[in-house]
């Protein structure tokens, strides 16, 4: 493992360097550095949307946006080392790519990797270039971690599909132009067999979107339901019951992707001890409090250093594997117990948490309402250790007593 | 080679045995310029460096191999090449580059374990003292023991050779016996200094760094062992109807080990980077290395034996010689919880620079 740059990534990181310092909103800086784990934290004229664009079309515009695509949808067929020195200059900014994580971590590369080569001609730059706002249909009441179990029907209509459903857990709905959309296509063969992928514009008649408000008071979810309504057929992505197939794409350019962003709060955690006067000195000479710190730092540097050889055996040419889930397995719960251990340092104190009342400007407090949600969406830590035992360990799946069922004869509480 | 060389019945043969360790594999590793894979050709090694030497540590960590690969090269052979003059080098590491050589280092005093409490002394060339436990003590033929000079504060590091009069040395049993130990007394035996006096800690301290990425992947090979061992039985073992290891309470387990080993497996190769390259990380790198290492290896050797269910607790069974390895490797180079608070104080210190 080798960790200096080569004399062309040095180039290339310089290059990276030298345009952001040009083009970032550096007036931005100070509100994204506290923005840490709820949603942006802009000046208050600022429009969050407005703002995303704008940085997501300048770096576009110059090549920076999702540099490891190809040069024809937007990127700049970069390495992925070199997207790696570009996130690490990006820095704070990467803060304002919230809006655009479905587009780039799961839209854009499933749409790459099943679409057609028109969808990928028409879809692919709007997609790279922030035009278009993607948000990924999948979740339902009755199918989360059992994804395949999903109802929203879509039916043969001429030239084109009606669906009908629900979808719930959609982030950025509210925002978004398309979402990616998988229907049950037949309800008679297996779960898993009778599924179809569509992309779906989000203005469609009978599209209607509900927020959702979370334990942590934000409203980034929301509940989506159709009714009658209508997509052509042109708009399906992959083969009519073909649908698990794109969605297991989809899946682990997901996984990827969380693995490779979910934050920890050690750094945070680290930060604080090192400052906070307890009854008995600085936390951080307490010898219980070293003993967590540094089981927490040894769990945050080797899943920097797993990162970093992902990213050396992508660069190889390795598929991103289900590795990955080790990564997001590990971040959630730790930002969890992080939150937890600083609340209990900071004793009463730790009951308030507004930012101008709070210690650290409320950050633990945040965390700990944010961290159950991280350890849920993308795959719940039970399905994450299920994927790691079943694909690394090679392990045999759960006895599944749906598996061969036609789709309608599985009984079920809510039907 | 190990596996052909070192199947887990030589483990047993000196677990069981009188044998100090198995010189078969000794030899071996030896003719292979094992030994010397870290000394300076002019010290009659192939100079290769360490990263060599790790990849050997994960093998030997893997077999468990009964081999004193911690006490003479890790330590003792990394001390000399700290601290050893040019007489102290060209008269061992030649030696302990043909196999010709155990060594060791000898600190820990029976229950005043800690290097600040150290009672052994020096005087006119000639050390008093005991040290317990020594590990390869019994069969090494020179140490390195930390002692204090006449009524100095600070200790110093002095080369003894074990088969001298005035040293006495008693086996001792183990949490680990595949790996024995002994209590030396030293009544007036010859010492002579090794580095300067006083500052016998520092260079402990660096020698220590170096022998934890060593051991943690030594560490890192047992784990994995462990892992596949737990992960061979769950698919084998059928209860209920099904393999066990398609019921989530045992896959969920296998899955944390897998955790668990990854982190550690990332910390080492970071850790074997920044001594590979001499970067000012290494203080940093090594004692995460160590840390990540030592949970990886608990973790997975207890869950190995949980997995096994009875027969995992049997004498017959491999799993316990696992568990009293990461037991005995969690302890010999300073505690974890010792480690844990070298790693955070170094942090800072990095952090404040």
């Amino acid at each position: 493992m080798d960790l200096d740059d080569t004399p062309a990534e040095a180039a290339f990181r310089r290059e990276a360097r030298a345009w952001i310092e040009a083009n970032a909103p550096h007036e931005l800086r100070p509100w994204l550095e506290r923005s840490a784990y709820t949603t942006l934290e802009l000046p208050g004229d600022a429009d969050p949307v407005a703002v995303q664009k704008d940085w997501q079309k300048r770096k576009c515009d110059a090549g920076w946006a999702c540099i490891d695509w190809p040069k024809r949808y937007g990127g700049r067929d970069a390495s992925p080392t070199q997207r790696l020195i570009w996130e690490q200059e990006e820095g704070v900014f990467r803060k304002l790519n919230t809006l655009f994580i479905i587009n780039l971590g799961i839209s854009g590369p499933t749409i790459m990797a099943c679409g057609s080569d028109i969808q990928k001609a028409t879809l692919l730059p709007p997609c790279a270039s922030g035009e278009h706002v993607w948000c990924q249909l999948f979740s339902e009441p009755s199918g989360g971690s059992d994804l395949a179990g999903l109802r929203t029907r879509a039916e043969r209509a001429g030239d084109g599909w009606i669906v009908n459903g629900q979808k719930i857990w959609t982030s950025g709905a509210h925002d978004s132009d398309w979402g990616l959309l998988l229907a049950r296509t037949d309800p008679t063969v297996a779960k898993h067999a009778g599924l179809t992928m569509f992309m779906l514009r989000m203005d469609s008649p009978g599209v209607e979107v509900r927020t959702i408000r979370t334990i942590h008071g934000q409203s980034e979810f929301s509940e989506v339901f159709f009714t009658d309504v209508f997509i052509p057929d042109h708009q399906r992505l992959g083969a009519v019951n073909g649908g698990w197939r794109v969605a297991l794409t989809t899946l682990m350019n997901e996984r990827s992707f969380a693995g490779a962003t979910v934050p920890t709060g050690f750094e945070e955690l680290f930060d604080f001890c090192a400052e906070f006067e307890t009854d008995n000195g600085l936390a951080i000479d307490d010898p219980r409090v070293k003993s967590r710190l540094a089981q927490w730092a040894v769990r945050s540097s080797g899943l920097r250093y797993a990162g970093l050889r992902a990213i050396s055996l992508e660069a190889k040419g390795q598929e991103p594997g289900p590795e990955h889930s080790i990564g997001k397995l590990v971040a959630g719960s730790m930002m969890q117990e992080i939150a937890k251990f600083a609340l209990d340092l900071q004793a009463e104190a730790g009951i308030a948490a507004e930012i101008e009342e709070a210690p650290c400007a409320g950050r633990f407090q945040a965390m700990l309402m944010q961290s159950p949600s991280t350890r849920i969406l993308g795959g719940t830590d039970e399905i994450q250790r299920n994927i790691i035992a079943e694909r690394v360990l090679g392990l045999p799946p759960d006895v599944r007593v749906d598996k061969d069922v036609p789709f309608d004869r599985i009984p079920t509480t809510s039907r | 080679m190990l596996e052909k060389h070192c199947p887990t019945t030589t483990v047993r043969a000196i677990l069981d045995g009188e044998a100090d360790f198995d010189r078969e594999t000794w030899s071996s590793m030896a003719e292979m310029g094992l030994c010397g894979a870290a000394i300076p050709p002019e010290f009659g090694g192939l100079g290769l460096g360490h990263l060599e030497l790790c990849v050997v540590a994960e093998e030997l960590g893997r077999a468990l191999a009964p081999v004193p690969f911690d006490s003479t090269i890790a330590l003792f052979s990394e001390i000399l090449k700290l601290a050893g003059t040019e007489g102290q080098k060209s008269r061992c590491l030649p030696r302990v580059a043909q196999g010709e050589l155990i060594g060791t280092l000898a600190q820990s005093e029976s229950i005043r374990a800690r290097p600040g409490a150290i009672s052994s002394t020096v005087a006119g060339g000639r050390l008093s003292g005991l040290k317990c436990p020594v590990m390869d003590g019994g069969c090494a033929d020179m140490a390195v023991v930390v002692a204090r000079e006449e009524d100095d504060m600070s200790p110093t590091l002095f080369l003894v050779e074990l088969g001298a009069p005035g040293v006495q040395r008693d086996p001792v049993q183990g949490l680990d016996p595949s790996r024995k130990h002994a209590r030396l007394i030293f009544d007036g035996a010859p010492a002579e200094r090794l580095g300067s006096r006083g500052e016998g800690l520092e260079v402990l301290s660096h020698a220590f760094d170096r022998a934890a990425v060593l051991v943690a992947f030594q560490q890192v090979g047992g784990a994995e062992r462990a892992l596949e061992m737990a992960r061979d039985y769950a698919l084998q073992r059928v209860a209920f109807g099904r393999p066990i290891g398609s019921f989530q309470a045992i896959k969920h387990m296998l899955a944390d080990m897998l955790v668990s080993l990854t982190l550690a497996r990332s910390n080492a190769y970071y850790a074997a980077w920044a001594l590979e390259s001499g970067s000012a990380e290494l203080p940093v790198a090594a004692a995460a290395a160590r840390v990540s290492a030592t949970a990886a290896f608990q973790h997975c050797s207890t869950n190995n034996i949980q997995v096994h269910g009875g027969i995992g607790f049997t004498w017959e069974f491999d799993s316990h010689l696992f568990y009293r390895r990461s037991n005995l490797l969690a302890l010999s180079l300073g505690s974890q919880s010792q480690w844990e608070a070298k790693l955070v104080d170094r942090m800072r210190l990095r952090n404040a620079a």
